[in-house]
């Protein structure tokens, strides 16, 4: 066996490391131990001047064996695996110490942290040893993208891929594509018009060659990995025939069956037939099977919508017979785009949303200004009065301990943006009750200034509670808004007609199974967790799986555009490169004792093993393409035959008796 | 409990969940007492009962196998066959004589950090209730 010999680094992390941990007693015990020929620290390792120490020994020295004592090996194995490499090793050769998560950032006795850190640098070494050379490898990528979520940042994304002649899936659970922006009225600080900008967008989505459009559509099942994924997709069914449907519209506007509208925010009703707006794409009808008569009485009652169709769209065929379609996708990467809620505020019951009539959200109120919502964009109340005054009150839901911590991002801008219609549309007199203004964007600091210049009035302070218990004569019929003024340090109480709640964006209620599906993990805020949260934005710790959008935390239109410009130039990177490479670290089968009993082939969940016939004997043949190397099977070898390369028996017993000696 | 007695603990936490999430309490910087030490494995379900048989042999005070929640492994059910390992483990700890609060079993999402701070810090307060591991000094005695 050739001799090993090994060189030791600790990095300082500048002072991250060196402040705590004793890096001058550290690198010289690293030298004491056994197949140690170099030990030596550096400010910072990962930089070009650390790693070149690296090389240079490697050839010099004639190293075999690599340890750097520095961050996690989630952030920089990766780098050092490639300097080893660079330097003319196997990159396996090498490993990773972890004494600044692990040590130096959670322990601030600088004795016992110089302590802990020689014996994880202890184990590293010991481990190191019985590191062997490992060979990765390339498996073709499936070029097809899929994109889950059809609002602003799912168009976008499929968008800069399908640009690319790339071909994309893009599944939308709603009827229609848009998201929250097709509800919006106008978008701020600019006030251009949500529609103009983002139906354009719509309409290329619908009609892009590279783009397959599943709405009313969600993925059930996500099965294989990074360039080879199976996804299942549940396409509900509309109980028409979506070929012939030619979005007319005449079945809705004689069906006599009525409900809120989801697309209204609730504030006007569709029919159980119905297009949700104006410009969706596509552009066809859906069948609310809850809601239609005839569907309930299996033919008996109505029909009105059969007898309507010209087109011969909707029949008692699509009507009772249409089921839900499973479709089977092969993707090679996916981008997640799902999307926020908005927070319910009847949960905080002194705000009197559902109430009172005139205490809106802030979508409801989106409605109110649009030229096409329930009002035709007139700001009046409920029972028709025009608007005076209007209470907008901030922080609803978003950094309260009680429902979010943190700040959603948007409210203070969108509240600026109704003070500013309210104004021009309606004259009104405007009150902002807000805890601090975060005007941040580009143009936002500039549109706060420029709302204080039109006269609003601008109160710093926590809303207490609305009520419409009048004590004066001016507060007849009205609704108080009851708040706190930490300005003029006493509390206020403020008559309006309309009061609007800015609340907070959330993580979507289903967050946690799509979650699930797509194996990605939550904060605890519950939206999706980023892999780094500034230097990996939009990757998740399932490679090929990426995130963009509200889903990962609450953000604004040119932020969540951003974002899945990102993704995309993530999956185009990837889709350029056309192979993934695999991980070396799987099973592997010693056939000499190998008995060929088959308990590795029972345990594995992705079939992996399987027992054949191999010179008359019975052996265990691991499939490297399915082999994901979890080690469940060398758990259950009952005779060690099963070893997973890189986490061998050797290797991490090497490890643990190291970590014993102390 | 004995006085300046510290527990020695090994963590086998898993790559995609419990290592991160003590990596997330190190970037937040949440203190917790410096006896453990993290050897890192893929999956909790690559624990190997002798893994931790030797580490105990060694003389660890507590053992510590933590990894992904059911439902988020990276390898679809990684957690269900460590809980068996584990739950194996515990017959032979106690044939050996080792108390049950010597072997911890936790599930850490990546997410919470917090909680693998707390772990930790509660483990070093039952250790350090039941003093050292007596395997060691029969062990030693033996040797």
């Amino acid at each position: 066996m050739e001799e090993i010999r090994t060189g030791v680094y600790i990095c300082h992390c500048g002072l991250t490391i060196a402040g705590v941990v004793n890096v001058e007693e550290l690198t010289e015990y690293a030298e004491s131990l056994p197949n140690v020929v170099v030990s030596r620290e550096y400010r910072y390792m990962c930089s070009d001047p650390g790693q070149d120490l690296i090389k240079k020994d490697i050839k010099e020295l004639g190293l075999n064996r690599v340890v750097v004592a520095s961050c996690s090996p989630r952030m920089h194995e990766p780098t050092f695996r490639k300097t080893v490499e660079d330097g003319g090793l196997n990159p396996y050769l090498y490993e990773h110490a972890n004494i600044r998560e692990h040590c130096s950032w959670v322990h601030d006795d600088k004795e016992l942290a110089t302590k802990k850190s020689k014996d994880l640098v202890r184990a590293a070494v010991k481990r190191v040893f019985h590191h062997e050379s490992l060979v990765t490898r390339e498996i073709p990528l499936n070029p097809n993208v899929l994109v889950i979520g059809g609002g602003i940042a799912g168009m976008q994304a499929a968008l800069d891929i399908a640009d690319g002649h790339n071909k994309v899936y893009l599944v939308e659970r709603d009827p229609s594509i848009g998201g929250h922006m097709a509800q919006l009225d106008r978008t701020f600080p600019t006030l251009d018009c949500s529609e103009c900008i983002l139906t354009p967008k719509m309409g290329d989505v619908g009609h892009h060659p590279f783009i397959e459009l599943l709405t009313y559509s969600e993925v059930e099942e996500v099965s294989g990995s990074i360039g080879d994924f199976k996804v299942k997709v549940r396409k509900k069914a509309r109980h028409i025939d979506e070929s012939k449907c030619i979005g007319c519209n005449l079945c809705e506007e004689k069906c006599p069956w009525k409900t809120d509208s989801e697309f209204e925010a609730g504030m006007a009703k569709r029919k159980a037939v119905y297009i949700p707006f104006a410009q969706a794409i596509p552009n066809i009808a859906v069948v609310d099977a809850d809601l239609c008569a005839y569907i309930q009485s299996d033919g008996k009652k109505c029909g009105a919508c059969i007898k309507l169709c010209d087109a011969g769209a909707i029949t008692p065929e699509t009507l009772l017979k249409q089921t839900d379609e499973i479709v089977e996708l092969e993707v090679g990467t996916i981008i997640v785009a799902t999307g926020y809620d908005q927070f319910d505020p009847s949960v905080i019951p002194q705000y009197g949303y559902k109430k009172y009539d005139n205490v809106l959200t802030g979508l409801e109120f989106e409605r109110i200004t649009c030229a096409a919502g329930p009002t035709e964009g007139k700001i009046v109340t409920k029972d028709g009065r025009p608007v005076e005054s209007i209470g907008i009150v901030h922080c609803v839901g978003s950094r309260d301990e009680n429902y979010h911590e943190y700040c959603s991002r948007v409210c203070c801008m969108y509240g600026l943006k109704y003070a500013h219609l309210s104004k021009e549309m309606a004259n009104a007199d405007v009150y902002e009750f807000y805890i601090d203004m975060r005007c941040f964007g580009e143009g936002y600091e500039e549109f706060y200034k420029r709302l204080s210049e039109e006269g609003v009035n601008f109160v710093r302070g926590k809303v207490a509670r609305i009520t419409d218990e009048a004590q004066t004569d001016e507060e007849q019929g009205k609704l108080i808004v009851v708040s706190e003024d930490t300005l003029l340090g006493k509390m206020i109480r403020v008559p309006v007609d309309m009061v609007i709640l800015c609340s907070a964006l959330e993580a979507r209620s289903d967050a946690e199974n799509v979650g699930k599906v797509f194996n990605i993990n939550r904060r605890a805020d519950g939206f999706f967790l980023e892999r780094h949260v500034k230097l990996d934005p939009v990757a998740t710790p399932t490679d090929g799986v990426y995130i963009a959008g509200c889903c990962e935390a609450p953000r604004d239109i040119p932020d969540t555009v951003a974002q899945a410009e990102a993704a995309a130039g993530k999956a185009l990177s990837l889709i350029s490169k056309g192979t993934v490479t695999l991980e070396a670290a799987i099973s592997t089968v010693d056939e000499a004792i190998c008995h060929g009993c088959g308990r590795c082939e029972e345990i594995c969940a992705f079939s992996a093993p399987n027992v054949v016939t191999k010179n008359g004997t019975l052996v265990s043949s691991v499939n490297e393409a399915l082999c994901k190397g979890c080690g469940s099977c060398a758990v259950v070898c009952p005779t060690g035959a099963i070893a997973i390369k890189h986490f061998t028996q050797d290797e991490i017993l090497a490890q643990v008796s190291a970590l014993t000696e102390a | 409990m004995m006085a300046g007695f510290e527990p020695q603990i090994i963590a086998f936490c898993c790559n995609w969940c419990t290592y991160a999430a003590a990596d997330l309490a190190g970037t937040s910087r949440m203190h917790y007492p410096p006896n453990v030490r993290i050897v890192r494995v893929m999956c909790s379900g690559m624990v190997d009962p002798i893994y931790v048989l030797k580490a105990f042999e060694g003389g660890v005070d507590g053992i510590l196998v933590a990894g992904c929640h059911l439902t988020d492994c990276h390898y679809i059910d990684g957690p269900v066959k460590c809980d068996e390992t584990v739950n194996k483990l515990r017959e032979v700890l106690h044939v050996l004589g080792l108390e049950d609060k010597r072997l911890r079993r936790e599930m850490v999402a990546a997410s919470e950090g917090v909680l693998f701070a707390q772990v930790i810090n509660e483990m070093v307060e039952d250790l350090k209730k039941l003093g050292p591991s007596p395997f060691k000094a029969k062990t030693e005695a033996l040797a």
